[in-house]
């Protein structure tokens, strides 16, 4: 009997029993696609997590003040942030913008009233050094940070939400009692976390100092490094002069301050490149957790493939015993079952990697999955290998019976 | 004298071990020449169903020697008592056994496939069986669309299209009404007629009656072997049938 032959008979005794067909390979395909998909999911947060932080600017740092009184004496001031500019100490420093920062200020244009989230007061250089470019229109220059002239640049979503429809450039906003002119809209800038980072607006620092914060102390320092590899050089040059500006106040305060705290300084130094080693870290953590509970779907949904063999089989026992008694060679009934058991895990395991195909191009609980091609391997090789192990064993067990046996098995 | 279809020597079947042994079979020994027409009788339990499963290839002996048209079946590997049953005996069951959800041309068509026959010619020769017992006009049919009659003829077609030496039933007509029992009956009678050799079991007296032979079986043995017509008659039951002529 050719091999022909026996897989007509294959595609027959699947067609026999089409819904039970259709339900194993349902099951494999839930298993396979869930596995690819999890993955994918974890491998996309992880991806989007370190976009996120590659959008921030790999060659900037950030100075915060620690202090949570704002004691003058540790505070972050323009001075201290002008002092930062120094060729001699700090050589690797491209450009230093000291950075303010107005929580929900609202803004007005023509009745229509908008919450900014972030309204942020800086010189020009932030601009570059925190990879925020303009789309329309232009930036502030450092003639109007000088004069204190009011302009502004809006985000994206506070451009919709005050002009929808409208060029705002040149158009007035009313923001803490005083009129800004628009001057620019930021290009469109991936979210960063739970905040929309498009709801900003972003005036120059004395104008903003003027009118929203008072001459307080500055929020943070953005330092922007002439390249990538100079970060931590530009980190410890900034931390020299910082502990030389603020020393002799610091030792005192600190100490009376932050009692068991480690850190002694007065301020904190946020590096991206440092933070997205971490985050990396992170991500990597978080994939093999993903990796753990794809894992026991796929165990899950193993046991699942087998279960259905197993009862595929076993109720078709008698089935089998009626080939054998008309006269059917073991080989023949084993290689029947050993083809329907491989065209059902394979069809429902390349259906499974469609749907996973299908379902990563959407996305899922706020991420964009990533599909990570080993994933598709392991998932396939892992419910094909079961289908045919769990499908073959007990036929072959069948085919090994005596006719009779398998004839009056109930 | 031509070497009898089957031939069977002091055959024992034993089943369990210790307290629970059963003697099913305790030492039958019979032949059976080409074109008779044998009916096994016997109350429950007296291992005419045990006896029919070995004559079928389907089980083995504990001992004794069994030959099927001259081949010694005891001495078969598993691949060639595929090869006997396949060639040698057609097997009808009580249940009639034929596969689900499978036409009656198909299920009748399946020894020929793992004889290895080719599509056409296995379907000329499954559609002409189904002709012999009047099914030709169920051949698209599936199991749960015939009556047990008809699903029964199916499986005697599905019998004797290997052109087998023996045809083997088990109670064929256990599980058939009265009507379908005639039926089944008759297209026996023509067969054995057209020189088939038929070996059968049954409880019921009227199906024991039309038999050329009549083989009664009381624990494990032979108690009676009465020759009811000669192997070169037609049936006795024959005559009264629809098919006379």
């Amino acid at each position: 009997m050719s091999l022909y032959e026996v897989i007509r008979f294959a595609l027959r005794g699947l067609s026999a029993n089409k819904l039970r067909s259709a339900l194993t390979m349902l099951g494999i395909l839930i298993g396979v696609a869930a596995v690819i998909l999890l993955v994918a999911v974890g491998n996309g947060s992880a991806k989007a997590i370190s976009d996120r932080i590659e959008a921030l600017g790999t060659n900037t740092i950030t100075v915060m003040s620690t202090g949570r009184g704002g004691t003058t004496s540790t505070a972050l001031t323009v001075p201290i942030a002008n002092a930062l500019v120094d060729p001699a100490l700090a050589p690797d420093v491209a450009s230093v913008s000291p950075v303010v920062t107005a929580s929900s200020s609202t803004m007005t244009y023509e009745g229509t009233e908008h919450s900014v989230s972030s309204f942020v007061g800086t010189t020009p250089s932030w601009f570059a050094a925190s990879n925020t470019p303009v789309g329309t229109g232009a930036s502030f220059t450092t003639d109007d940070e000088a004069q204190g002239r009011r302009v502004v640049v809006i985000g994206q979503t506070v451009s919709e939400e005050l002009f929808p429809g409208v060029d705002p450039i040149d158009k007035q906003v009313t923001v803490g009692g005083a009129l800004f002119t628009v001057i620019g809209v930021l290009s469109e800038k991936s979210s960063t976390g739970f905040q929309d980072a498009n709801d900003t607006a972003i005036a120059p620092l004395s104008a903003v100092r003027e009118v929203l914060t008072g001459y307080g102390s500055l929020n943070s320092i953005l330092v922007e490094a002439k390249s990538p590899d100079k970060v931590d050089a530009v980190q410890s040059e900034v931390a020299t002069i910082l502990n030389q500006r603020l020393k002799v106040s610091a030792t005192a305060s600190t100490t009376s301050r932050t009692g068991g705290n480690t850190s002694s300084t007065p301020y904190r130094i946020q590096n991206a490149s440092q933070l997205l080693a971490t985050q990396t870290e992170t991500a990597d953590t978080f994939t093999t957790l993903l990796g753990a509970v794809a894992a026991i779907s796929l165990l899950v949904g193993g046991i699942g493939i087998t279960n259905i063999m197993l009862v595929t089989v076993t109720e078709r026992t008698r089935e089998i015993g009626i080939r054998k008694a008309l006269g059917a060679p073991r080989r023949v009934i084993l290689t029947q079952f050993l083809i329907e058991a491989t065209l059902l895990s394979v069809l429902g395991g390349a259906l499974g990697v469609a749907a996973a195909l299908i379902g990563s191009s959407f996305e899922i609980v706020g991420v964009k999955p990533v599909i990570v091609p080993s994933s598709i391997g392991l998932a396939l090789g892992v419910s094909i290998a079961i289908g045919l192990f769990f499908g073959g064993l007990p036929a072959s067990r069948a085919a090994r019976l005596r006719p009779i046996d398998a004839l009056r098995y109930e | 004298m031509p070497r009898p279809v089957l031939d069977v020597r002091d055959l024992t079947k034993v089943y369990g071990t210790g307290e629970a042994t059963v003697h099913a079979l305790a030492g039958v020994t019979m032949s059976v020449d080409r074109g008779d027409y044998v009916a096994i009788m016997g109350s429950s339990g007296s291992g005419k169903s045990t006896l029919m499963n070995i004559l079928g290839a389907l089980d083995v002996p504990t001992a004794g020697s069994y030959h099927l048209d001259g081949v010694d079946v005891s001495k078969l590997v598993d691949r060639q008592l595929a090869l006997a049953r396949n060639r040698l005996i057609g097997f009808i069951f009580q249940a009639f056994n034929l596969i689900p959800r499978t036409t009656a041309l198909a299920n009748v068509e399946l020894p020929l496939a793992y004889a290895g026959v080719k599509a056409k010619e296995r379907r000329r020769r499954a559609l002409a069986a189904l002709e012999v017992v009047g099914l030709a006009d169920r051949a698209k049919h599936e199991p749960n669309q015939l009556s047990g009659g008809q699903q029964q003829r199916v499986a005697v077609a599905r019998a004797l299209v290997t052109e087998p030496a023996l045809l083997l039933a088990d109670e064929p007509t256990g599980n058939l009404d009265s009507h379908s029992t005639a039926d089944v009956l008759e297209v026996f009678d023509e067969l054995s007629a057209s020189g088939r050799t038929i070996v059968l079991i049954t409880h019921e007296p009227e199906v024991g009656d039309r038999a050329k032979r009549l083989i009664r079986l009381v624990d494990g043995r032979i108690v009676e072997d009465i020759r009811q017509s000669a192997v070169d008659q037609i049936p006795v039951g024959a005559a009264t049938g629809r098919h006379t002529r």
